[in-house]
């Protein structure tokens, strides 16, 4: 949009992934003369604040600059040799697909820090915790916008210790069997179980082929490796992103992850974390290794849908009177079911279902992340998210006692079931539209079988989403229930840009979709075109 | 070196071998400083005791000084009269890489040693470890199988003594007897083999052994070199505590002075597995379908070993944090196999990756024992509970401690162990040895369950305060009075954190000797 010299932008993207790993580093010195604020504690929350929001214009400016007219070709690349030995290259660069994910990482960490420097989570010193925050940011960052296999791992692998930490120091114990720490070990031993394996799909990968550079590979399109050496490469990548997609089965960590971890915790899981699987699905298996993807694609999907109907079954299970629920649970489950939708995207193997994938996975960043603020404000506010404890016998009347509050659970539930004219919409759609008409050499009618359980699916995320607004948002106000503080200003700070964004991608969905097609036309034809 | 003299005494116009001292002044530097602080020690007195550690120190600095000279590493000396091109002593990049490792892990532990030898014979403690500095640093340069023993031992015994140095305590004696017991019992095994292999090719030198090894063997002796081979083999996975030779390993480490036991963690592996090279890739090349195989079964057993052993150590044992790293330090010996047992299956070149490896391990290893010895000052029962709550202790202790353990785990930040262990599961998908690197892939993930835990327990609340308190602020470590840390001792975890840092930056440090032939 705006002309911005190549160097430049070069140099942001450089900027926005390592700004925050030396902004971490700054965290754990003593604050400078002049920056210590009202007191140590609240200086460094500012320094996270300032360096969280940096990288956010960084990211704007970046999109600002990016050229729009030609979105599948790699932009603000750098590429410089690091390790000589195993050819591993600092090879940074963003397109349509990376772009819309490297933006909404930037704003969902700033939106963290900003509604922690308000109200920072109980747990030890603030210094760690922003510390921890910035490499969670730079890890997740430099997944983006890495192309080269080996720098995409060590990315990956960069948000672990960060999380568990978070997860394990700063977290809650309520409704997780084994308290935080168990649920932070699962979360670890999971994903990292699932990564080297990864590892050594990729290593096969980049041994076989001759180069780990992710453009090179995803313009040879897989014609220099051998099928038998995709399939074992597809199913070694594939087990490690399906765990931190998740996929189901591999799913189980997620929940305890989820309600244990701190409310800005649970935001960047969901809305950054989980997208880290996707988007390897989309940049490293399908370009590189499509007759390995093409086999798995169907059990792939079968997973995906299994994983939709299920995620929906144990959130109605949990949204049940008596099932003492826990509404971080239902929302991680819900998760699991909606990101059952973009693998089945991405298993179509069709630009119509990759680009509903991506499309999907941003929609469930902003839905899901405005969800998990919202909850953690009414467990701020109640003292609970036990679904049973909080509804009582008619309901939590969240309507009758914070009104705004209440409007914005109802908001994010009808747009997180995919209500026509918010975010969630576009994505379901456009994924069941690819299974109706999947990639040749994929069997239509087991795809059609699973377009018809993902609608069912759709069907299920919509009722228990009702029942939870029906129990929390509605009921009989107790005339001597205390007084509830209604969205406090940064509260109202923290939530706007989501709110509009998903009424934005909602009612202008060509602005994403336009970034995104021509990007996926091209991985998908590879050198071809 | 006697295999040399003996050969120059053939010919009566070779008396007077000229010899490269310059090549060989590492080795001989270290020795010459063995034998002046043995000397010294019978003339200073009692309260200039210290001066022997600052001698030893300097006698180490200088001979890592004199690796700068030789870094183009094209020297050989003791070379046989009639053919120049078959030396005992070269010190080409393999031994001069594998002597920075040696004499700087030698000088690591001598730092680590000032502050809490107290109570041990000073001279002789500082001899013996000399001595055996010494002899580790002539071993990765001799290329004759005599030579190579008179090293082995040279390193060796004085590491007996090392380890049964505290006099009076009983379980000091009893490790010590038990490695020493062990040790020899491998030795003589070797030596067997070593003869087997003189009497089937006529020859010690290795590259004339390999030569004649391949196909030069008369067909009646070839079950002889056959098994001289694999006993020769025995002797080297003893030192490098290979399955199912590991099992002197904790209670050697446990009994012996730290500083010791980070020595024999470091600086004995780095014998045992460059002898172990030696003797593979270039003295039994061709019997690389013998060795190949057993390599490979060996490091897969020895990773499994180690790392289940150090999964099941309790965190409220005595000497637990030192069990852990013994048996930690089997597991990542079985990485280091993995590459020289590629190297059995494909080229020579990937070798090269157990170097890198190697040198990633001493620095970060001996930084953790550096942050063992100095909680053990104050925490003498060296548990792993001990470790808890450090951060609030000791905050960039933690942090370098956290680090290291990291480093070992191999996850980010530790970034450099990290792409150690890419190096090394490189080389077995290459060669492959798919089921081999499956295995370690499942090893790695047990051992990064153990490290974990060690870090996660080093910034956990203190032992007393209720978890999650929320203030982060111990309520018990008013009493505690910190005392700060000796200087040689800070001096030693800043060195290996800096080491491990920087080179977390650039691994292209050391892992371009993953990708070059080191010969």
């Amino acid at each position: 949009m705006i002309d911005i010299s190549e160097s430049v932008m070069q140099f942001l993207l450089a900027l926005i992934v390592a700004g925050p790993l030396i902004g971490a580093v700054a965290a754990l010195l003593p604050a400078p003369p002049g920056l210590r604020g009202k007191s140590p504690d609240q200086a460094v929350l500012r320094h996270g604040v300032t360096v969280t929001g940096a990288i956010l214009i960084a990211a704007i400016v970046l999109a600002l600059g990016f050229d729009h007219a030609h979105p599948s070709r790699m932009q603000a690349t750098t590429d410089v040799s690091w390790i000589a030995a195993l050819d591993i290259r600092i090879h940074l660069g963003i397109d349509g697909i990376s772009l819309p994910l490297l933006v909404l990482t930037a704003l969902l960490t700033f939106l963290c820090a900003l509604y922690s420097y308000f109200k920072l989570p109980a747990g030890p010193s603030p210094k760690a915790f922003v510390a921890l925050l910035l490499v969670l940011e730079s890890g997740t960052l430099a997944t983006f916008a890495v192309l080269d296999l080996l720098l995409f791992f060590l990315a990956f692998e960069m948000v672990l210790i960060p999380m568990y930490f978070l997860i394990a120091r700063w977290g809650g114990s309520e409704g997780v069997t084994g308290g935080r720490q168990a649920a932070a070990w699962k979360f670890i031993l999971y994903t990292l179980l699932g990564s080297v394996v990864m590892l050594l799909g990729l290593l096969l990968i980049g041994l076989r082929a001759g180069t780990f550079d992710m453009v090179a590979l995803a313009t040879d399109n897989g014609r220099g490796l051998s099928t038998s050496v995709q399939v074992i490469a597809v199913l070694a990548i594939g087990i490690g992103l399906a765990v931190k997609t998740p996929m189901w089965p591999l799913h189980t960590w997620l929940p305890d992850a989820h309600t244990a971890a701190p409310t800005v915790g649970s935001v960047l899981l969901a809305g950054v974390l989980l997208k880290m699987g996707t988007y390897g699905f989309v940049r490293i298996v399908l370009p590189i290794a499509p007759d390995g993807l093409r086999i798995f694609a169907p059990y792939l999907a079968a997973f995906a849908v299994v994983g939709i109907v299920y995620g929906s079954l144990a959130c109605l299970a949990l949204a049940g009177q008596g099932a003492s629920g826990d509404l971080k649970r239902l929302i991680a489950y819900s998760s699991v079911g909606h990101m059952g939708f973009v693998l089945l995207g991405i298993a179509t193997m069709t630009p119509t279902g990759v680009n509903g994938a991506l499309f999907a996975n941003i929609a469930h960043g902003l839905i899901t992340g405005l969800l998990f603020f919202l909850v953690g404000a009414v467990k701020d506010r109640y003292g609970t998210a036990d679904l049973d404890t909080l509804a009582g016998a008619t309901g939590a009347a969240l309507y009758g006692r914070a009104p705004r509050l209440g409007g914005l659970l109802a908001f994010a539930a009808v747009a997180s079931l995919g209500l026509p004219g918010l975010a969630g919409f576009w994505g379901e759609m456009l994924t069941m539209f690819g299974a109706f008409d999947p990639a040749d050499g994929l069997s239509r009618p087991a795809f059609l079988t699973f377009m018809v359980i993902a609608g069912f699916g759709t069907l299920l995320t919509a009722a228990y989403l009702l029942i939870v607004v029906r129990r929390v948002c509605m009921g009989v106000k107790p005339p001597e229930a205390p007084h509830l503080a209604d969205v406090r200003t940064y509260e109202l700070a923290a939530w706007t840009p989501l709110v509009a964004l998903t009424v934005l991608a909602g009612l202008w969905p060509a602005a994403l979709l336009g970034l995104t097609d021509p990007a996926v036309q091209k991985l998908l034809a590879g050198g071809k075109s | 070196m006697t295999v040399a003299a003996a050969g120059s005494v053939a010919s009566a116009a070779g008396l007077v071998q000229s010899i490269d001292w310059l090549a060989i002044a590492p080795p001989t530097i270290t020795a010459v400083a063995a034998l002046v602080v043995l000397v010294a020690d019978l003339f200073v007195p009692e309260h200039h005791k210290p001066l022997l550690g600052a001698l030893t120190i300097t006698g180490l600095v200088a001979a890592l000084l004199t690796l700068l000279p030789l870094r183009d590493g094209d020297r050989t000396t003791f070379c046989l009269p009639a053919d120049p091109t078959v030396c005992s002593y070269t010190a080409d990049h393999f031994a001069l890489v594998i002597q920075l490792l040696v004499l700087g892990g030698a000088l690591l532990t001598a730092l680590l040693s000032l502050s809490g030898i107290r109570e041990l014979p000073v001279g002789e403690y500082w001899f013996l470890l000399l001595a055996s500095a010494a002899g580790a640093a002539l071993l990765p340069a001799s290329r004759d199988l005599a030579t190579l023993v008179v090293a082995l031992e040279v390193a060796s015994l004085p590491a007996f003594a090392l380890v049964g140095l505290r006099r009076g305590d009983r379980r000091s004696s009893e490790a010590a007897l038990k490695f020493f017991l062990s040790s020899v019992t491998a030795t003589a095994v070797m030596l067997l083999g070593v003869s087997f292999v003189y009497a089937a090719t006529g020859t010690l030198h290795l590259t004339q052994v390999a030569a004649r090894l391949d196909g030069g063997v008369p067909a009646q002796l070839v079950t002889l070199a056959t098994a001289g081979v694999a006993l020769t083999l025995v002797g080297f996975a003893f030192k490098a505590a290979a399955a199912p030779f590991h099992f002197w390993v904790p209670d050697t480490y446990v009994g012996a002075p730290l500083p010791i036991a980070a020595y024999l963690s470091v600086v004995g592996k780095a014998v045992g597995f460059s002898g172990l090279i030696l003797v593979t890739v270039i003295g039994f090349p061709s019997y690389a379908h013998v060795w190949g195989p057993v390599l490979a079964v060996l490091a897969a057993l020895t990773m499994t070993v180690g790392n289940t052993a150090a999964l099941r150590q309790s965190a409220t044992r005595a000497g637990g944090a030192v069990r852990l790293l013994a048996w930690s330090s089997v597991g990542q010996a079985g990485y280091l196999l993995v590459p020289i047992a590629a190297a059995g299956y494909a080229d020579t070149a990937r070798i090269g990756s157990t170097v890198a490896y190697a040198l990633m391990y001493a620095i970060v290893n001996l930084g953790a024992f550096a942050v063992v010895v100095l909680v053990t000052r104050t925490k003498p029962l060296n548990r792993l509970s001990d470790y808890r709550g450090l951060a609030s202790q000791r905050p960039a202790v933690a942090l370098a401690m956290g680090f290291f353990l990291l480093c070992l785990a191999g996850l980010p930040p530790g970034i450099i162990g990290l792409f150690a262990k890419v190096t090394v599961f490189s080389t077995a998908v290459d060669a492959g040895l798919g089921w081999l690197a499956v295995v370690m892939a499942v090893n790695v993930v047990i051992a990064l369950y153990y490290y974990l835990q060690w870090t996660a327990a080093l910034f956990r609340a203190p032992e007393g305060t209720p978890t999650g308190d929320g203030t982060g602020e111990p309520s018990g470590a008013g009493e505690l009075v910190i005392r700060p840390a000796p200087a040689a001792l800070t001096a030693a975890i800043a060195l290996t954190a800096v080491a491990a840092l920087a080179l977390s930056g650039a691994p292209q440090l050391v892992l371009r000797f993953a990708a070059t032939g080191l010969f």
